[in-house]
């Protein structure tokens, strides 16, 4: 299973680097969302500050969406799908394998939105900072939620459409206990039960998406 | 769709489906590559059972569909090489195969979304070289090739039944698919409407 993972996740990473989909559009879509969400709440760094945890994971979780669907668009190519079921990869390592290649893509794009979050928001660098093990933990429960989402809508028609609808309910615990661990941590305060959740939650979604995807990719 | 289709082949042999659009030559395919769920009916492919050993069976067979075969966005080396890694092959195996359909040097190295489909065509062949499956599955193999591309298949294919692999391929020319084969069954509808013997059964007899 780990060697099927670790060939998945480097090739979709190298076909990453390739198509560079994560840099020029789902990259800037995040930014984007950040810098509107920023407009949206005026010029007080008061009500900035206290808007950023929840607008930062609102933000994350909108441009996840695009790059789970870009995931799952490299398995859904016609031809593409018969030719991977016959190279008889295991089927747990190739959801490892693409759900560590979204960590890695989101946690990169979860990087560049705490810039964002210090330039828009004023919020502490150091604080932060201290912030950052905690999104780790969100940022591996989403990839796996989204890599089991992407792999069920993979095969129909109306994948792009219907994505952002069965994911976003699914990842939406993910966004609560991020957005109070990370305002907690803002706060001054620790993540507390919030990181004890966010760990929980990825390591049942990783185990869940190691039984199911190989029954999701028969039936897709 | 089939049904009340029942075929025996034998291994080293060579069966070319002939038969209309949605004469059922993909699915007939697709169920022989462990793709394609039996509704009802039994069938043995290389002793994987149709019902129950399908993923065993897709580890032994390769398939050359109509479309790219696994990424555009990566090169035919590249591909291939990841393909073999898959298989727990050593992925230097792509260059000989990728040498002998002709894409060498620049092509071997050009992401295949910027390849023709002729080329392509051929880069599913080397997979199936490097792959040395034991059944050749070919859906209309000759398809989008230029001349020398369909002698080259049909090399290929007597290569690999010659050296005791079974090879089941769909035609839309008949000519063609008579000449390289043991046996050509004509489907219509699902079904098997006529069975003859190939010109290479008269060859190899």
């Amino acid at each position: 299973m780990l060697h099927d993972a670790l060939l998945v996740a480097g090739k979709d990473l190298r076909i990453e680097l390739r198509s560079r989909v994560l840099l020029w559009q789902v990259l800037p879509f995040g930014i984007l969302a950040l810098v509107l969400f920023a407009l949206a709440l005026g010029p007080s760094e008061a009500v900035l500050r206290r808007g950023a945890p929840g607008l930062f994971w609102l933000a994350l979780l909108l441009a996840a969406v695009l790059a789970i669907a870009r995931s799952a668009g490299i398995e859904s190519a016609e031809g593409t799908r018969a030719s991977v079921r016959l190279l008889g990869l295991d089927p747990g390592g190739v959801f490892l394998g693409k759900s560590c290649a979204l960590l890695v893509e989101l946690s990169a794009l979860g990087l560049v939105l705490d810039l964002g979050l210090l330039v828009l928001f004023h919020v502490d660098a150091a604080r932060l900072a201290l912030a950052l093990p905690l999104a780790l933990l969100a940022v591996v429960a989403l990839a796996a939620v989204g890599t089991i989402y992407g792999a069920l809508v993979a095969g129909t028609d109306v994948a792009g459409t219907l994505l952002p609808l069965l994911v976003l309910p699914a990842l939406s615990p993910v966004l609560i206990a991020g957005e109070r661990g990370t305002a907690s941590v803002l706060a001054g305060g620790g993540p507390g039960r919030w990181a004890v959740l966010l760990a929980v939650m990825a390591v049942v979604y990783v185990a869940v998406g190691i039984v199911l995807y190989g029954p999701l990719e028969e039936a897709s | 769709m089939l049904a009340g289709v029942d075929l025996d082949l034998e291994e080293g042999s060579v069966l070319a489906a002939l038969g209309p659009n949605g004469a059922g030559k993909t699915s007939l395919l697709q169920v022989l590559a462990g793709l394609l769920a039996l509704r009802d009916g039994s069938g043995t492919v290389l002793d994987c059972d149709l019902a129950t050993a399908r993923g065993e069976l897709r580890r032994r067979v390769g398939l050359l569909g109509h479309h790219t075969t696994l990424y555009a966005e990566l090169t035919a080396q590249e591909n291939l090489a990841f393909a073999l890694r898959a298989m727990r092959r050593p992925p230097r195996d792509a260059g000989p195969a990728l040498e002998r359909v002709g894409l060498t040097g620049r092509l071997a190295s050009t992401p295949v979304r910027s390849l023709s489909a002729g080329q392509r065509r051929r880069m599913g062949l080397a997979w199936l070289i490097a792959r040395r499956p034991s059944l050749w599955l070919l859906d209309e193999p000759h398809a989008g090739l230029d001349p020398s591309g369909r002698d080259l298949c049909d090399e290929l294919v007597e290569e690999a039944a010659s050296s005791g692999a079974t090879v089941v391929l769909t035609s839309h020319d008949a000519d063609r698919a008579e000449q390289v084969s043991d046996l050509v069954v004509t489907l219509a509808g699902g079904t098997v409407a006529r069975t003859a013997a190939g010109r290479r059964a008269r060859r190899v007899a």
